[in-house]
């Protein structure tokens, strides 16, 4: 197994780990006591590489790349179980969210189908104001090179009016496209 | 004309450390008053108050400034140094230039220097207007009071009996033995609790000094260290302490059933009752809210059947007052309700239960005769469960603190369910492992080494019903990996809270207590026993979590207080009081409700004014109970109020002496 150079590790996560704690507003990583009751309720731990709990103990010690390059904050199913159980009131789910956006900054992006996943999404609630399922569908079909996953599914969805062939828009789309501007001149990417 | 010396402490390197201490006693042979300034290494030693005294002598001194550490070290040595030297003990000033100048300044010499110099100069502008206090004395009254008749009251009434003074217990139960009384075993020597604690009892309750008041609580405390005036109510108990002999034949026949809660609701008690069959004293009581007679007007069963004829229904509370000159406040814990955490099931799985229901699983008296059966089916559990820091460290939802006693009595359970259920598996989810004390940590170790106890470090995430088991999520830490146990019973080791009258209790007394709602000891190394208050002391689990070697420990040494304050016939008072000018008191009453110590009081005098005499309300300060806070001169808005050592004028010729 490989050693840790702790010393090291730890004056090179230093900067990372406050850019960590100001981009999630505050959550202090060093609260954590590591008692593991998020991961314990974790819903999606089980495809986790690392539990949230050693997420967590990798920021502590300043080993910052390994928390970036690892698949546990992809899998996140951002649902809040950890933050709302943690008696530390350290807000896990938050911190996931913050270095998923430093990991993708940074090139790091473990989970390529995820991320792909997330820019669709966007880009589809952008363009109509709500998702589009086909177009959501087909997209990552596409990309994904899996043109037939799924498809066994669309018939039924089909009549039962889940899945619609073209694209519905809201009311008012502007609004939603403004809350995008806003966050793009805020420095945020789609 | 005021003659001021003025005396500049090295402290070894202390202060002259970073103080240029010769230059501080040069600069104050310039203040205003000054006969005398000089320096010396140890202020403290014997030399240095020689140096005093003779100075005192020499110079024709009439006051005194030292300029040394905190008053609180050594201002009682100073004061004691100026009254061998004829001057009254209050003629001296301390000027803090250690904790205050050098230890907070230690890299800059010339400004600490010149810090130094103006904190001197301060000290001396207010011992110009220094004007000698006499000390007076109150007499003592010679009886103790424990409030709380568990462990930690029993052990303290019975130290302080023993010492030959009269102690009354007060306790709010039908019987004395407290939380001890229910527990099972004691930690880390299994010896049976009952069995330690009964023969105390017995002894407290024989003792020709000490007067068992149970079933009652203190409804009003007033008065002053060595004479508080305590109103106790003594409820009803419908039943003759002198006719019963506690024959027991009441209860036999007693017609309601009501859960006890003595056996954690887990069994039925009678209407007319004693918590447990030791109860001490073994006289029943009857439970007003659930007796059929109370409750619908028929029955008197037990009138009818008792063979003395001590049951009467016509009881009421009854108020009495006494004198006591100490009280000891023993009034314990209580424990944390896990109903907050909805993901161990709300407090409403049946067999996720506490610690002290387990402990009256295990006990023989109890519910199930010492068989441990879960309270949902009476099975006996194969895979037990037990959670600690349940309540505890935990900022979210309950408290930040460690309960201190549940690592120990998590592992005295484990080891008791794999002794009694041979083939059982019990699993223990820790953070820590926290064993200080004696034999603690071999006990802890056998549980995992001989009885075999799994021992896993991580919190529980969630507990839920799966047919008839409970499925226990956490992580193994160690391993990083989720966990899952399928248990037949879960035991919460939950947290050691303060009563949830504790802070009404310490209102009505009048100390202090912590967010906790715990009490707060004076001083949390050099005085832990003692409170704010004087003749007011703290045993046991009221002044945070304990065990019961502690809770005893303490109780010992706040009876042993107790009776240093009982041996004398009188004590001095400080002289530090607040005084009213009457001549310009408005009468407003602000000051009455600010004052912490309730010294303040309105009252009423005749003067004659314009030829007439009129009456009118003016504030009245009761010297015994004042602390010398200075809370109501703040308050005072016509400045009548001043307090005696620390005046307006004096505060004022400091500000003026640095400011001016």
């Amino acid at each position: 197994m490989e050693k840790i150079e702790l010393t090291k590790a730890l004056a090179q996560g230093q900067q990372m780990l406050a850019e960590v704690t100001h981009e999630s507003g505050g959550v202090r990583a060093s609260k954590c006591y590591q008692c593991g009751k998020c991961s314990a309720g974790c819903p999606v731990a089980f495809a986790m590489d690392k539990t949230p709990r050693e997420i967590m103990r990798l920021l502590q010690l300043g080993l910052m790349e390994e928390a970036l390059k690892s698949h546990t904050i992809w899998l996140c199913a951002s649902c809040d179980t950890c933050s709302t159980r943690c008696p530390r009131e350290v807000d896990i789910a938050k911190v996931m969210e913050t270095l998923r956006i430093i990991a993708k900054k940074k090139g790091y992006v473990a989970e390529k189908k995820l991320d792909q996943f997330h820019d669709l999404f966007l880009k589809s609630v952008e363009r109509n104001g709500r998702v589009y399922e086909m177009g959501l569908v087909l997209g990552r079909n596409i990309l994904g090179m899996q043109p037939f996953k799924d498809v066994e599914l669309s018939p039924a969805m089909l009549l039962k009016g889940k899945l619609a062939l073209l694209p519905h828009t809201i009311k008012d789309n502007g609004e939603v496209k403004k809350i995008f501007a806003n966050v793009r001149k805020r420095g945020g990417k789609v | 004309m005021k003659r001021v010396g003025v005396f500049i402490c090295h402290c070894g390197s202390n202060i002259a450390g970073a103080v240029d201490c010769e230059k501080v006693a040069e600069n104050a042979k310039s203040f205003p008053g000054v006969a005398f300034s000089t320096d010396y290494k140890y202020m403290c030693s014997e030399p240095g108050q020689e140096l005093i005294k003779k100075a005192i002598k020499d110079h024709k001194l009439d006051r005194i400034v030292v300029a040394s550490c905190s008053p609180r070290m050594h201002e009682p040595t100073f004061r004691r140094c100026l009254e061998s030297g004829g001057l009254n003990a209050y003629l001296l000033e301390m000027a803090n230039i250690r904790e205050h100048c050098s230890w907070v300044h230690p890299d800059d010499k010339e400004k600490a220097t010149w810090k130094a110099t103006e904190l001197v100069r301060m000290a001396v502008a207010k011992v110009l207007k220094n004007e000698p206090l006499q000390r007076s004395t109150i007499p003592i009254t010679k009886r103790a009071l424990v409030i709380g008749g568990g462990i930690a009251g029993i052990q303290a009434a019975l130290d302080i009996a023993n010492a030959g003074h009269i102690v009354d217990i007060v306790e709010k139960e039908p019987s004395i033995g407290g939380k001890m009384a229910q527990i099972d075993k004691t930690f880390p020597t299994l010896d049976c609790s009952a069995c330690i604690l009964t023969p105390k009892m017995v002894e407290a309750a024989n003792h020709p000094n000490i007067n068992l008041i149970t079933y009652s609580e203190i409804e009003n405390v007033e008065g002053y260290v060595g004479n508080f005036d305590v109103t106790i109510r003594k409820k009803a108990r419908s039943v003759d302490m002198t006719l019963c002999t506690g024959c027991g034949t009441c209860m036999q026949k007693c017609p309601t059933k009501v859960p006890s809660e003595f056996e954690m609701l887990m069994t039925d008690r009678r209407a007319i009752y004693t918590p447990f069959p030791q109860a001490i004293p073994n006289k029943p009581v009857i439970d007003r809210k659930n007796c059929r007679y109370f409750t619908t007007g028929k029955c008197r069963v037990c009138e009818k059947i008792c063979p003395t004829k001590a049951v009467d229904y016509t009881q009421e509370d009854e108020l009495v007052t006494q004198r006591y000159g100490a009280i000891v406040v023993a009034t314990g814990f209580d424990l944390f309700d896990h109903s907050v955490y909805g993901e161990y099931g709300y407090g409403k799985y049946k067999d996720v239960i506490t610690g002290l229901h387990f402990e009256r699983l295990i006990n023989a008296s109890g519910p199930t005769m010492g068989k441990i059966k879960r309270p949902s089916d009476g099975k006996v559990p194969k895979d037990v469960v037990f959670i600690k820091c349940v309540g505890s460290r935990d900022e979210a939802k309950g408290k930040a603190y460690c309960s201190k006693t549940c690592c120990m009595y998590t592992a005295k359970h484990a080891t008791l369910v794999r002794e009694k259920i041979k083939d059982s598996n019990v699993y223990v989810f820790y953070m820590d492992v926290r064993t200080p004390g004696k034999g603690y940590d071999e006990f802890y170790t056998r549980t995992t080494d001989q009885f075999g106890a799994k021992y896993i470090r991580g919190r529980v995430s969630k507990i839920y019903e799966k047919g008839d088991k409970l499925i226990v999520r956490g992580e193994d830490t160690l391993l990083g990996r989720p966990v899952e146990v399928e248990a037949d019973m879960v035991v919460l080791a939950t947290a050691m809270v303060a009563q949830p009258d504790a802070a009404k209790l310490a209102q009505m007394v009048g100390f202090s207590y912590d967010q906790d709602n715990f009490y707060t000891e004076a001083h949390p190394k050099l005085a832990p026993v003692e409170t704010h208050t004087a003749g007011v002391f703290l045993a046991g689990a009221c002044q945070g979590p304990k065990d019961i070697p502690e809770s005893v420990a303490q109780a010992s040494a706040a009876a042993a207080k107790a009776c240093g304050l009982l041996s004398k016939e009188e004590m001095p008072t400080e002289p530090i009081v607040s005084c009213v000018n009457e001549a310009i008191c408005a009468g407003c009453g602000m000051c009455v409700p600010v004052c912490p110590y309730k010294a303040l009081d309105l009252k009423v005098i005749q003067e004659r004014a314009h030829g007439k005499t009129i009456t009118r309300k003016v504030a009245t300060v009761n010297s015994g109970l004042c602390q010398g806070c200075g809370a109501c001169t703040v308050a005072c808005r016509s400045a009548a109020l001043n307090l005696k050592h620390f005046t307006n004028e004096q505060i004022l010729a400091e500000v003026d002496a640095l400011c001016l």
